[in-house]
């Protein structure tokens, strides 16, 4: 069995954590003491029946003002799959945490309120649903309950949409008319919606194959320790340590060491007790090369014949998180896997206007800014574009002087 | 082309070693918090998977309440001696006897909330910049909120609205001094993965997991252990019940259920046929709808 990790992501009040309550609620996920502290809540439906919301607004503020702040992780598992839910905020101010909610999943799905059709929120998720390059979307026009579950409402803000998707180079959309409150096609088809032939939410869920497309030769390997026991019968083991980003490794690969540029063979690999001939990205293991040379963490192995790109200046997008506008004055930390260099931001090339998507000059970037910047790193920075490969085309920004994580990056070209 | 899309224990196995590695390379003084519990015995194993042959490169350490089941603590002892790994030990009672906290009284006094001071004074005694827990995130809805890395002021105190970005694998441990950070690489497991991973590991467990005899009371609607760290009264019937516990925390503050399970299957059995969760037999939960949230915000795990 495997896990499929998705969000939920639309403007305010558009539904998504009383989706995802629904979605639990209807699988009977829900265990009974966590249901009696839901009917024992004074948060309750105008019509009196329990607020599924409240399943995932775990935190006191936001029971008291009904939305959502952070990210929630929900888990449940039907039998064809696990699922690893994020419930992320719809409330622009809180753009950062569905970007956190965002990074690691698969599956985007992109609440609408049926009412109210494509607003700023949906088109702001969704174009950072495609900088972020999820390749799966399902948009849910919900609350149909109160335009009459009618097919002609639901065509038109899907036809609305499509325009955006494909503006956004969305590459595969599914649209599904749900009611949250009601039940209707989260999990059970709906009795109200006799013109809608395709599955429920789940059932969809249950059979996408997100089955990666991964860049199968770009073996990369951050170097995240240095296993090296010195005992007296260890005393030559030399064990690096880290989780393989893509790609995949062999026992007598040739492999470089970025950024030193020296190479080397794999002499074995190991998970744990086991010897694996190969090893594949999402893996945890230790690697041996067969020639002694100087790693450490921050180093990164890499398959000879597929080098990454290597360059202090770069392009890239960058996602705006803090409350202290960006500063083109001061050095950052940039955070790239393991491996930690200064940096700053050279120039801003273009900032993107949520409404029309236009790109604009600008000349600072704040909070939930998204645009695009060149950046000059300390060090030379051994990665891959960022859509060729995610795992190795990523980074975030520190703010020394805080220490808070300021930005998300994503690498788009070399530059000079 | 071999496969790309692990098993889920695979991932979820890979994705703690990968954590527990970050705290290696990024904290000078981290530990790992080992309460005695399935939890805290599965992050032993994994920190075994991430850096063996080589030593852990922190510490365990236990806040001890004093209230303990008796075989939590004998298993404790006979797997740092199996591992040989170092142990440390905070004792509540030190907190008690050199004053900063003062022991609760009645029928439902329990040391837990008292662990606190013992935890944040421990942290300080040694410095340690990053502390390795077991929580999960489909424990509680406050944990579903809180990131794998998650900041602690001075004071220990979680602030749920100011938590970092957490974006892709990448964890930014950076901290000011005094401030530390809590950890948590199995945040994305379930309670039945745990026992899963538990069972295709052949890992061992004190034997309070499994169904035994055991002398009870019923406790606002809960199966005690009668023990003396209870105070009891004459309204308290002690019945003999063959029961275990699902989650192990000092002795007045978890609750035993009913059960045959004797073996692994049949606790995974039980697992999944169950209505109730993990800490609904768990007393200090029960107390507010935000009773974890607020311990967290005061330092809690
Ligand atoms: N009639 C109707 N009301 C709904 C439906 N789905 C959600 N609602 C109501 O819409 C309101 C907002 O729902 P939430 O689930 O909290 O919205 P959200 O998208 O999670 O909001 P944020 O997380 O704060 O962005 C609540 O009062 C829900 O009961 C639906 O399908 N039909
Ligand atoms: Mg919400």
């Amino acid at each position: 069995m495997n896990i499929l990790k998705f969000f939920t992501a639309g403007s305010v009040d558009d539904g998504k954590s009383t989706l995802i309550g629904r979605l639990l609620y209807d699988t009977d996920s829900i265990l009974a003491d966590q249901l009696e502290a839901l009917q024992a809540s004074n948060r309750k439906n105008d019509d009196g029946t329990i607020d599924l919301a409240i399943l995932t607004d775990g935190l006191r503020a936001e029971r008291e003002q009904g939305i959502t702040i952070d990210v929630a992780y929900k888990y449940f598992q039907t039998e064809k799959r696990k699922f690893i839910i994020a419930d992320t905020p719809g409330h622009i101010q809180y753009t950062r945490n569905m970007v956190t909610g965002a990074s690691t999943a698969k599956l985007a799905i992109i609440l609408i309120d049926a009412r109210n059709g494509v607003v700023e929120q949906t088109i702001r998720h969704s174009y950072l649903v495609s900088l972020l390059g999820i390749e799966h979307v399902v948009v849910c026009l919900n609350k149909m309950d109160m335009v009459g579950y009618s097919e002609t409402v639901f065509n038109a803000i899907t036809e609305k949409y499509k325009a955006l998707a494909a503006e956004l180079n969305l590459k595969e959309v599914t649209f599904i008319p749900v009611s949250a409150l009601k039940g209707d096609n989260v999990v059970n088809e709906s009795e109200h919606m006799q013109w809608y032939q395709g599955r429920s939410l789940l059932h969809f869920l249950e059979s996408v194959d997100v089955e990666d497309a991964l860049p199968y030769n770009l073996a990369r390997m951050p170097v995240q320790w240095v296993i090296r026991p010195q005992t007296d019968e260890l005393h030559d083991y030399r064990g690096y340590a880290g989780r393989i980003l893509s790609g995949s490794f062999n026992v007598d690969d040739k492999v470089t060491v970025l950024p030193s540029g020296h190479s080397s063979v794999i002499d074995r690999i190991e998970i744990f007790d086991q010897r694996p001939v190969e090893a594949f990205a999402g893996q945890s293991v230790t690697i041996h090369l067969k020639d002694n040379i100087d790693i450490s963490r921050g180093d990164v192995l890499v398959n000879s014949d597929h080098l990454p790109q290597s360059s202090q200046v770069i392009e890239a997008d960058l996602c705006w998180m803090d409350a202290r506008p960006l500063d083109d004055s001061i050095t950052y930390l940039l955070q790239h896997n393991s491996k930690i260099t200064k940096c700053k931001i050279r120039e801003i090339v273009y900032k993107v206007d949520i409404n029309t998507l236009a790109k604009q000059d600008a000349h600072d970037f704040k909070l939930n800014d998204i645009g695009r910047v060149v950046l000059k790193t300390a060090d030379e920075l051994p990665f891959d574009l960022y859509t060729e490969n995610k795992a190795n085309g990523a980074a975030i920004l520190v703010d020394s002087r805080t220490n808070l994580t300021v930005a998300a990056l994503m690498f788009r070209n070399v530059s000079y | 082309m071999s496969k790309v899309n692990l098993d889920y224990l695979d991932e979820l196995e890979a994705e703690a070693i990968h954590i527990l590695r970050e705290v290696a390379g990024q904290f000078e003084k981290p530990a790992l918090l080992f309460s005695g519990g399935k939890d805290s015995i599965t992050l032993v194993r994994l920190a075994e998977k991430a850096f063996r042959p080589g030593k852990f490169p922190f510490p365990l350490v236990h806040i001890d309440t004093g209230h303990n089941f008796e075989e939590t603590i004998t298993f404790r002892d006979q797997m740092i001696d199996r591992i040989g790994e170092k142990l440390i030990v905070g004792y509540v009672q030190e907190s008690i006897d050199e004053g900063k906290v003062i022991e609760q009284t009645g029928k439902n006094a329990s040391r837990n909330a008292l662990q606190t001071v013992t935890l944040l004074d421990t942290i300080a005694k040694y410095g340690f910049d990053a502390c390795i827990g077991g929580a999960r995130r489909d424990e509680e809805k406050a944990r579903a909120k809180e990131r794998i890395f998650s900041v602690r002021d001075e004071f220990g105190q979680w602030d749920p609205k100011r938590q970092r970005p957490e974006l892709w694998n990448i964890y930014n441990g950076r901290i000011h001094k005094g401030e530390n950070v809590r950890v948590f690489p199995i945040s994305n497991w379930t309670e039945l993965d745990v026992w899963n991973y538990i069972k295709r590991e052949k890992m061992e467990l004190p034997s309070i997991y499994f169904a035994h005899e055991r002398d009870c009371i019923t406790r606002n609607g809960q199966l005690m252990a009668a023990s003396p760290f209870l105070n009891m009264d004459e309204e308290d019937i002690v019945e003999r019940k063959k029961v275990r516990f699902r989650t192990v925390g000092d002795m007045s503050c978890t609750a035993a259920v009913s059960s045959d399970a004797t073996e692994l299957d049949d606790i995974i059995a039980e697992i999944s046929a169950s209505k109730i969760s993990e800490r609904g037999a768990r007393m200090d939960d029960k107390v507010s709808e935000a009773a974890m949230e607020d311990r967290k915000k005061g330092g809690y795990f």
